[in-house]
């Protein structure tokens, strides 16, 4: 029969619609209104899931976000997602869900021989158990524990969906809409502030829900919030974390209650809030007991139940066995017993209860003094043992529930992560939020405060007080439920385990017991979060919301203490689980960093050019129409530039403009060498040292005029190296007259080299005399191209005559072009970052692989740029003995003595005396074809290098079983006596 | 989250800022040694407590500001320009 356990009438649900979903593939009917949790009560399914360690039958244990064991695997395909809790997951037309942790099928698992021989898996078991040998770790326990232990499983494919982030600010934040939630919310937008009303459920009521005497209250409140215009109700809304500053994360459930997002919708949203004031309204979880079999399916806790008949209208079992030690439980058994539900036996653990007598009255069983020491039933309750806790026998009473009645915890996660103290409250047995450290206020349940009547007052009392802190002094009175004198009494009776024979769990979604808290206290974790660590106990996602202090109160009586001495581990973000998704936002996929794109982007895609992501930017590797492969478009680009001229994109190198009576002052403080005295009109190459003395960056930087110089950095250290400058004249050398700011991205920079460069541009450049004596090596000068300014500077990093062509950004298309037109017959080629690359080896220049951070100015063969008088930034680390030491790696070139491409050098390759050897000299750090001399070579860091020039030595690269013999010499392949750049 | 209240710009989320840093240390004159240079590249305290460090707002006014911070609590005490003193709470 369809929904055999649906109560013929009651509950918040929609009986006019029927929504059709499957479990394990068994299609099953509900209502709107129902989460999947109820769902699957409401048709008698017991067996949700497999435990994580003893792989042990489990059921559905509550009724909200706090559950720990009815994970389950929501939807198929890309939408999948594992560890969904059934008892948030709203229920929708076509919902599938497959239960997780299982092996062939829910019922016959084969993994829960683990609980058959889980004494031989006792708390701390990874700790001593995969130990050794070492290298079984990556290749049998690994492998072996993620298949056993693994939850649900991720999806292989991308979400399909999409997901946003939101920044918002209010002056009161409540949390929760509860009575006290809804009260806080209402006194405070009444004042004028602005409200931000968050509850985790689908509909806003928190308690309310189960208490169809306060409906028309509950839907009042909503109305008058509807029509406060700055109070934002958000429903589906979970709190995860309360940060420093005030800053609270929350997620948004905006479409997980649809089988699919509507269009141009999101799926969820993570809400990043800064709060004046918060007012915490997050309720209490009932907890557990521990005894024996406490983890079978139909042990429930008696608020759940109660929640299932009331709010669901299901019956989560025929007859139900309470077990309490507190009011409460007698409050659950009434309205299960109010449902329609049997109520076999109420087994009491205190001598005196208020609600006995009214039991009794109802024809219910008391069993005052009394407890539970059995769970009888394997996939599903049957009965239970019980026993007077006074001696004498045990007997058996037959249900097919067992609602557990332990106490309320109030939700104190969030006020905890504030680093606000815990409270211990004698009474409740329970701990409160204690002193708040930042702007918020716990109210109602979350408060320690019980009873809806007593809960929207105090509510309604922080909601005042919150808006008042926030500057909103005058409140509207409005109606608050009156006192009904129904409200159970919440002191219990501080019982937290029954000894008796069996598992009793304190943690059912780590699988640890009461006797693991023990035996990690006998091993010596004695403190909470030692015990915690060592036996897992609420680390899972359920966080122990229901049992962690179970866990503690198991560990005190090992230490011989009060609970209160023990504690709590630390509550720490997240309060709920998170989806990635929810933390990625739109910045998902290409979207992940900006991409940064030269002005010529688009010529370059145009033709043809093959892109690579260096950093943010997006640079042409090489050019190629035709299916050209490997190096060969390289080689040939290169070949262009050795012998008539080519053009390259350089935009991405970093632009500094500095300006300011000392900015001459300023660079040579910043630069190893001199600029103070560098010409109007001239660029000088510049070494940078960080303050440890290593080389930090290069350049070129040209005096544009007495007081103004134009800094090139390399593309990567671009933003670094302004920082270090802002950094230096802000903190440092505040009196200096110096101004900086980035240029970068305002010019297109293309660098023409070649024998022909020069050539080439006479044929476009107006205004400037190119001849080798108006503008000669190192030259810088104004001119015009296709009518467009350009700056020309006549630098080089490929080692050819060079000339590099800045233009403001939106000419530099029209300037390129200009110049590929004009150099027409002079065979011009456009080249990419591998030919420039290639180039600058053959030529010894220093970049990135060089420039790594842990080579000194004489590693580099630059001891020469160090002037000797006045301070710069790394003069004196630079001279501390490790880095002049004459042992030291130091820059010299490698090239394959054999003349051919046949043996490959390869950059990370040690250079040894002999083939096999394994006593590295150093290292090569780049590498290339080389276009000038027919055969591998490179640059490499080798010990006394500069010595070594000449002899031959091996790069051995034993990943591939390479060895290549080579020859050490100057890092200068090409023209070493520097005469092409000048010609 | 921190929230920076920048002398320049107002309050301001830490995702614009770049931590920077002890802002206690000086740089030593030219002339004071290698041990002076080495103290202060490498040596740092490592307080549980006030300490004052430096804090680049890069996506907002490029100024590097000193921050008085707690290390434990992230309270902050004073938020101040680079060449401004500051005064670090007792407790």
């Amino acid at each position: 029969m369809s929904q055999r356990n649906r109560l013929a009438s009651g509950g918040r649900i929609d009986r006019s619609r029927t929504l059709k979903f499957t479990f394990d593939g068994h299609a099953f009917e509900g209502h709107p209104g129902d989460t999947l949790a109820s769902a699957l009560i409401a048709n008698g399914e017991r067996l949700v899931g497999r435990s994580f360690k003893y792989h042990r039958p489990r059921g559905i244990v509550t009724s909200g976000p706090e559950e720990p064991c009815a994970l389950v695997q929501l939807r198929a395909g890309a939408r999948q997602e594992p560890n969904t809790r059934a008892t948030v997951a709203e229920l929708f037309d076509g919902l599938v869900a497959t239960s997780q942790n299982r092996w062939p099928s829910l019922a016959v698992d084969i993994a829960s021989i683990n609980s058959l021989v889980g004494r031989f898996l006792p708390a701390g078991f990874y700790y001593k158990t995969f130990m050794w040998p070492a290298s079984f770790w990556e290749k049998v326990y690994e492998p072996l524990i993620r298949r056993a232990a693994g939850l649900g499983k991720a999806a292989m494919e991308p979400d399909p969906d999409e997901y946003e982030t939101v920044h918002a600010h209010c002056d009161v934040l409540v949390v929760g809409s509860g009575a006290a939630g809804l009260a806080a919310a209402r006194a405070a937008g009444a004042a004028g502030a602005r409200v931000i009303l968050a509850e985790q459920d689908f509909e806003m009521g928190g308690g309310l829900l189960l208490e169809p005497q306060h409906e028309a209250w509950r839907r009042s409140m909503l109305e008058a919030l509807s029509a406060i215009p700055d109070v934002r109700l958000l429903p589906r809304t979970s709190v995860f974390g309360f940060y420093e500053h005030d800053v609270l994360g929350a997620i948004e459930r905006v479409s997980d209650h649809l089988p699919v997002p509507p269009d141009h919708q999101v799926r969820q949203r993570r809400w990043t809030i800064r709060a004046r004031q918060t007012v915490l309204a997050t309720g209490a979880t009932e907890r557990p007991i521990a005894f024996p079999n406490n983890d079978r399916p139909g042990v429930m806790l008696a608020s759940a139940a109660m929640t299932y008949a009331r709010r669901f209208g299901v019956a989560a079992g025929e007859r139900a066995i309470v077990f309490a030690n507190n009011d409460g439980g007698y409050e659950s058994a009434f309205a299960l017993q109010d449902a329609g539900v049997a109520v076999a036996a109420i087994i009491d653990v205190r001598n005196k209860a208020k609600g006995a007598d009214a039991a009794r009255d109802r024809g219910i069983v008391v069993r005052l003094g009394s407890e539970v020491t059995n769970v009888h039933g394997g996939r599903s309750v049957s009965g239970a043992t019980i026993r007077s806790r006074n001696g004498g026998g045990e007997r058996t009473i037959d249900g097919d529930l067992l609602c557990v009645a332990g106490g309320w915890n109030p939700a104190v996660y969030l006020a905890s992560h504030t680093r606000a103290r815990l409270r211990w409250d004698g009474g409740l047995s329970a701990f409160l939020p204690g002193t708040p450290v930042q702007a918020e206020r716990s109210a109602g349940t979350a408060a320690g405060v019980f009873g809806i009547a007593r809960c929207a007052a105090d509510g309604a009392k922080a909601g005042l007080e919150a808006a008042s802190a926030a500057g909103f002094r005058d409140s509207k009175a409005f109606d608050l439920p009156a006192p009904d004198g129904g409200d159970a009494d919440p002191k219990v009776e501080a019982f937290w385990e029954v000894k008796a024979k069996g598992k009793s769990f304190v943690d059912l979604q780590n699988d640890v017991t009461a006797d693991d808290i023990r035996l990690a206290h006998r091993e010596g974790y004695t403190h909470i979060e030692h015990a915690k660590r060592y036996t897992t106990h609420s680390m899972a996602t359920d966080q122990g919301r229901t049992s962690g202090l179970l866990g503690s109160a198991v560990l005190a009586e090992a230490r011989g203490e009060t609970v209160q001495k023990v504690g709590m581990p630390t509550y720490r973000p997240y309060v709920t689980p998170v989806s990635w998704g929810g933390f990625a936002g739109r910045e998902a996929g290409h979207h992940l960093a900006p991409v940064r794109r030269t002005p010529l982007h688009h010529w370059h895609i145009r033709n043809h050019g093959i892109f690579l992501e260096t950093g943010l930017w997006l640079r042409p590797l090489y050019y190629s129409a035709t299916r050209e492969t490997g190096w060969d478009p390289i080689l040939r680009e290169a070949r262009a530039v050795r012998q008539n001229v080519g053009i390259c994109d350089v935009s991405t190198l970093g632009k500094i403009d500095i300006q300011g009576r000392d900015a001459g002052t300023f660079l040579d403080r910043l630069y190893t060498n001199t600029f103070s005295t560098l010409a109007v009109g001239k660029a000088r190459y510049g070494l940078m040292l960080r303050e440890d003395g290593m080389v930090f960056d290069d350049g070129t930087t040209s005096r544009l005029s007495e007081t103004r110089y134009l800094m090139t950095t390399t593309t990567a250290k671009a933003a670094e190296v302004l920082a270090h400058m802002e950094f230096l004249h802000q903190t440092v050398w505040p009196e200096l007259d110096v101004r900086t700011c980035t240029v970068t991205d305002q010019w297109a920079q293309m660098s023409v080299a070649g024998p022909k460069a020069r050539l080439a541009l006479q044929g476009c450049v107006e205004g400037l005399d190119l001849g080798n004596e108006a503008f000669p090596f190192m030259g810088v000068g104004d001119a015009r191209i296709a009518g467009c300014p350009v700056r020309l500077y006549r630098v080089s990093f490929s080692g050819e005559m060079a000339y590099e062509v800045a233009t403001p950004a939106g000419y530099g298309e029209r300037v390129w072009e200009a110049i590929l037109e004009a150099g027409k017959p002079q065979g011009i080629v456009p080249y990419g970052l591998e030919a420039l690359g290639l180039l600058r080896i053959e030529k010894g220049h220093v970049a990135g692989p060089e420039l790594n951070g842990q080579t000194t100015a004489k590693d580099l063969g630059f001891e020469k740029m160090m002037k000797k008088k006045g301070d710069f930034i790394g003069r004196v680390s630079a001279e501390r003995p490790a880095l002049v030491s004459p042992d030291r790696p130091r820059l010299v070139g490698i090239r394959a003595v054999d003349p051919s491409f046949e043996k490959r050098l390869r950059g990370g390759a040690h250079l040894v005396e002999k083939p096999d050897s394994k006593k590295s000299l150093g290292w090569a750090t780049s590498i290339t074809r080389s276009v000038e001399l027919e055969r591998w070579l490179g640059l490499a860091m080798i010990r006394q290098g500069p010595e070594r020039i000449g002899q031959r030595l091996y790069a051995t690269y034993p990943l591939k079983n390479e060895v290549v013999e080579v020859e050490i010499c100057s890092p200068h392949h090409v023209d070493p006596e520097n005469l092409r750049v000048r010609a | 989250m921190l929230r920076i209240n920048c002398p320049f710009c107002g309050i301001r989320d830490e995702a614009e800022f770049k931590f920077g840093g002890d802002a206690s240390v000086k740089r030593p004159p030219a002339d004071a040694g290698a041990e002076a240079f080495y103290l202060y590249a490498y040596e740092r305290d490592n307080p549980k407590g006030w300490y004052v460090e430096w804090w680049h707002h890069v996506a907002g006014c490029r100024q590097w500001l000193k921050v008085v911070r707690h290390t434990v609590t992230h309270d902050i005490a004073q938020v101040a320009k680079a060449g401004d003193a500051v005064s670090v709470p007792q407790s």
